[in-house]
């Protein structure tokens, strides 16, 4: 299996995950800059978390005009799995990759703790290695992670299975207290069409890893090595 | 010969007044004088100003740093360069220190604490680490003076826009609360970062003929004369000093890290410098003296943010995110590839000359003509006049009646402005980017590992000044052994300290007498626990309408962990486990919390420094931890053996029974809240090795109870369930920040 993981002026998660991608493919990803323009053949792109761009003007939106991006869009309507963490989920959304946008924290302040989310569908290569209803515990770490659409695109996503992840408590209730960031429906992460992208602002990847404090978010990168191999 | 100095700006007359607001005494003017043999012009005044300024010349301080241990076999780099240096082993360079930005806070808060973060990661990375950790140690006024909730947000917020942006993790730090802070908030920073032990870059400008390079922002009107700011008392007209704050910008300084680091990666640097505190001018006198050197630096190849500049306001800006690099000959279009790559500016500004002088040119005239050595190192040097701060007594529990029920006084405890949680601020910094934080902030100490091995780092920050206060000299020891004793509970080998030394006016004696008092104690902690200080920062004036501030000497240790699976933490970890008392107890509340926020009192003695106990107590703990045998480990600190049982209960979420041991004539206030130095706290699964191998110490240890249940009960009089100590500890800020500001 190949990875590519793209890195931004800015983006600052770009090794973490390659970390936990090197975990589970059992060797480094490619780290590609923002500015090439010819794009090898890969298994998986990874659009990582950051501030590329210092997240001037918009979150997301200068790091989603970048030359590499045009490939990236290409390769995710050719099918290949792009992954958005955090500001790469805000770059996806930029990109138009995904639907809707990802507005200021309803606190306004920016909030870095572990939250619980709930696997809400495994019909994609993402989430594939979960149960769905499964409760993981992952952090976030966010200013920007307010997940924002128009009613019918709530629904359609609804109605689409594209909700991937939701922010709940404990015992998987969806409530007010569980949800970080005011996000819509609690929506913590949205597939793509094609369920071939998946955008979340939760980082699986920082807890891939005993030592620092959790491993449920392993199973992603696990399950992406399946569904490559498959 | 001298040229004779022309300027392009308007020519000024350097009246006394003008040299007066340069913040130059008739004393030093009159050394400028002699030094230049003519007048200066106003650009080389204004050099002399920010060169000489106690920010940057450290004048009152440099006596008493200089008795301070510098050296160990693992001290690479003492102080002196941008930061210290120290051997942690498998080739490896830790780089750390701490530095204020108090006074810009204060004014602008978001502004100047995210260009306090900004300027010593600069100062860690110009040295070749890539930071690791930061770390802030905050104080702010009474939580009742109407600035402290706007000031508190304003830092927080300005502290995590800029760690945050550069995906450096906030792993650590302080945040406490005291009226004498209401005017002079204290903002400080450390940054920890790693770099090859054989690859350190430092700042000597050697070479005759090599070019002398700029990158990073481009300068603008911004900050100019920080530094002699931060070297004055705030008064009525301090508002008004608002555009001497810097602007950060975070993202540039991200790009400038990785383009330094990738120029590094080259031979291609001879001496490199970031510009901090009085810009361009201390940056490049300081390379120059270092390297024993001249510069001579056309200021029109300056990348500037705007037309018409001066060469004053070049000389004294003090933008961000700004470099000064010597490279070796030939190598300027590699660099400049790299620093093009990272969309940054890349100048050549001048070049090294062989004749000791600062020359400077603009419109291609001569506008300044210094000689460097005298300036760096002729700056004044005082011996201040300092009175002693007399010794209060000792305030034994027995001769002070509890005004509260101990349960009462506990929760209360726990729920102070200084004692209690602080996840209000450190959610708001990413403490997990990079992927290795083992420990996260709320611990005795944030650990991250070392990229890519099974060690790790141990940092902390620490200082209790109402101890500096009541007897400067023990307040410095304790405030280095408290940070010895953060970095073992972990299980961490301490191994060095930086300093930021944050007092009032040097000029009024009794506040020197703090100064030398606290350097005093802290020395010999030093000495004692073989814990050098590798770097450090000196903030003075701290004042306003002469009102000083505690005497606060923050110190931030670092230390290493072998195996990281071997790292202790404070939680309670499961039922019918031993909890142990390393360590004695007098049960004295002089300067404690307790007499504070309980008695509210202020008077008495500090707990006694018994340096030998301490590092006899520490070694002993850490011995312990590597072999295995404890589940957990929590120094005992503010707020006594109470509040230290309830942080183990509250973070294990687990309660204990504890019984105060009966014949030892102290009464139970006492035991609980008395914060005598030295001590631990311990759980055991197998208590009898533990005994056995403190009897063959000689370490005293006491078996004081067993983990277990809902309630923490310690003796007779407290009883309270871990959901309640969670929620009184829990509460305090996160409701103190929701009310809304007043203006």
């Amino acid at each position: 299996m190949k990875a590519a993981v793209i890195v931004f002026p800015g983006s600052n998660c770009d090794r973490d995950v390659a970390v936990a991608l090197e975990q589970s493919m059992g060797r480094a990803p490619d780290m590609v800059w923002h500015r090439n323009t010819n794009l090898g053949a890969y298994d998986l792109i990874v659009v990582p978390g950051g501030f590329a761009y210092g997240d001037h003007l918009r979150s997301g939106a200068i790091a989603a005009h970048s030359p590499v991006m045009r490939e990236v869009a290409e390769r995710a309507k050719g099918g290949t799995p792009v992954l958005g963490i955090c500001n790469g989920f805000q770059i996806l959304i930029e990109t138009g990759l995904l639907p809707g946008a990802l507005m200021r924290n309803s606190s306004l302040k920016f909030v870095c703790r572990d939250v619980l989310l709930r696997v809400e569908t495994t019909a994609n290569p993402f989430t594939r290695a979960y149960a769905k209803g499964d409760v993981l515990r992952i952090p976030i770490a966010h200013h920007d992670g307010n997940y924002f659409a128009d009613e019918a695109t709530l629904d359609r996503l609804e109605n689409d299975d594209r909700v991937a992840l939701r922010y709940c408590d404990a015992d998987g209730k969806l409530t007010a207290g569980a949800n970080p960031n005011g996000s819509a429906r609690s929506i913590a992460g949205i597939l793509g069409e094609d369920r071939n992208v998946l955008g979340l602002m939760p980082h699986p990847e920082r807890l891939a890893d005993a030592l620092l404090g959790g491993v449920d978010g392993r199973a992603m990168f696990d399950g992406l090595v399946e569904a490559c191999a498959a | 010969m001298t040229r004779q100095a022309t300027q392009t700006a308007t020519p000024a007359e350097i009246t006394p007044e003008l040299v007066a607001g340069h913040g130059l005494s008739e004393d030093e003017y009159a050394r400028v004088l002699k030094i230049l043999g003519r007048e200066p012009n106003l650009t080389e005044l204004g050099i002399f100003s920010v060169m000489w300024s106690e920010h940057c010349s450290y004048k009152s301080s440099k006596k008493y740093l200089k008795t301070l241990p510098t050296e160990a076999p693992w001290v690479i780099c003492g102080p002196g360069e941008n930061a210290g240096v120290i051997d942690i082993g498998d080739g490896l360079a830790a780089v750390f220190k701490m530095e204020s930005h108090n006074h810009p806070s204060f004014i602008e808060p978001y502004q100047g604490a995210a260009t306090g973060v900004g300027g010593i990661l600069r100062d860690v990375f110009t040295m070749g680490a890539r930071p690791v950790a930061n770390l802030n140690a905050l104080r702010f006024g009474s939580p009742d003076h109407p600035k402290t909730r706007h000031l508190v947000a304003g830092v927080v917020a300005g502290i995590g826009g800029y760690g945050n942006c550069m995906g450096i993790p906030t792993v650590g730090g302080e945040c406490q609360f005291d009226p004498s802070y209401n005017g002079n908030i204290l903002v400080n920073a450390m940054t920890v970062g790693l770099a090859p032990a054989d690859r350190i870059f430092y700042s000597a400008a050697t070479g005759v003929g090599n070019p002398v390079v700029y990158v990073g922002s481009k300068t603008g009107r911004d900050g100019i004369h920080g530094a002699t700011m931060a070297s004055a008392e705030f008064d009525a007209e301090t508002d008004a000093k608002r555009p001497t704050v810097q602007v950060g910008d975070p993202f540039t300084e991200k790009l400038l890290l990785e383009a330094c680091l990738e120029l590094m990666a080259s031979d291609a640097i001879v001496a490199i410098q970031d510009m901090g505190a009085a810009g361009l001018t201390c940056s490049t006198f300081e390379m120059a003296d270092k390297g024993g050197t001249g510069i001579e630096m056309d200021l029109d190849q300056v990348p500037v943010r705007e037309l018409g500049m001066s060469a004053y306001e070049i000389m004294l800006s003090e933008s961000q995110e700004r470099m000064v690099i010597v490279l070796k000959p030939g190598r300027e279009d590699e660099a400049r590839a790299v620093f093009g790559k990272w969309e940054l500016d890349f100048a050549v500004v001048g070049h090294l000359t062989d004749n000791g002088r600062m020359v400077l040119k603009q419109g291609g005239e001569v506008v300044a003509d210094l000689p460097i050595a005298p300036l760096a190192e002729a700056s004044p040097e005082y011996d201040r006049p300092w009175e002693a701060t007399p010794s209060p007594a000792p305030l034994p529990a027995a001769d002070i009646d509890p005004p509260l029920a101990d349960g009462e006084a506990l929760l209360r405890l726990l729920a102070c402005p200084d004692l209690c949680a602080k996840n209000w601020i450190w959610e708001q910094y990413d403490h997990m980017v990079m992927g290795d934080t083992v420990e996260r902030p709320g611990g005795d100490a944030g650990v991250v590992r070392i990229h890519g091995s099974n060690r790790g780092l141990a940092v902390t920050s620490d200082c209790s000044p109402r101890y500096c206060y009541a007897d400067p000299e023990s307040g410095g020891a304790q405030a280095v052994a408290e940070a010895w004793r953060n970095l073992t509970a972990t299980g961490a080998r301490p191994l060095a300290i930086t300093d930021c030394m944050n007092f009032g006016n040097p000029e009024r004696p009794e506040i020197m007498g703090q100064f030398v008092g606290c350097i005093e104690g802290m020395g010999a902690a030093c000495r004692a626990l073989e814990f050098p200080v590798v770097s450090g920062n000196v903030s003075f004036y701290n004042e306003t309408n002469g009102e000083g501030i505690l005497p606060t000497p923050v110190i931030g240790g670092v230390g290493v962990i072998d195996d990281l699976v071997k790292r202790m933490t404070l939680a309670f970890k499961a039922q019918g486990e031993t909890i142990l008392l390393v360590g004695k107890t007098t049960g004295h509340l002089g300067a404690t919390t307790w007499l504070r926020e309980i008695a509210e009192r202020r008077d008495g003695a500090p707990p006694a420094m018994d340096l030998n106990a301490e590092r006899g107590n520490g070694d002993f703990t850490r011995g312990l931890i590597e072999e295995g045998l404890l589940t957990a480990c929590h120094d005992v600190a503010s707020g006594g053996i109470s509040v230290a049982l309830a942080e183990m209960a509250i973070s294990g979420g687990l309660g204990a029974t504890v019984a105060i041991p009966e014949d030892i004539g102290i009464p139970t206030h006492g035991w609980l809240f008395a914060e005598d130095q030295g001590r631990y706290l311990l759980t055991a699964s197998n208590p009898t090795l533990v005994m056995a191998a403190a009897q063959k110490a000689g370490v005293a240890i006491e078996n004081i109870g067993k983990t277990g249940g809902d309630l923490l009960t310690v003796g007779d009089t407290v009883a309270i369930s871990v959901s309640e100590l969670t929620r009184a500890h829990g509460s305090w800020l996160p409701e103190f920040m929701a009310v809304p500001d007043e203006n």
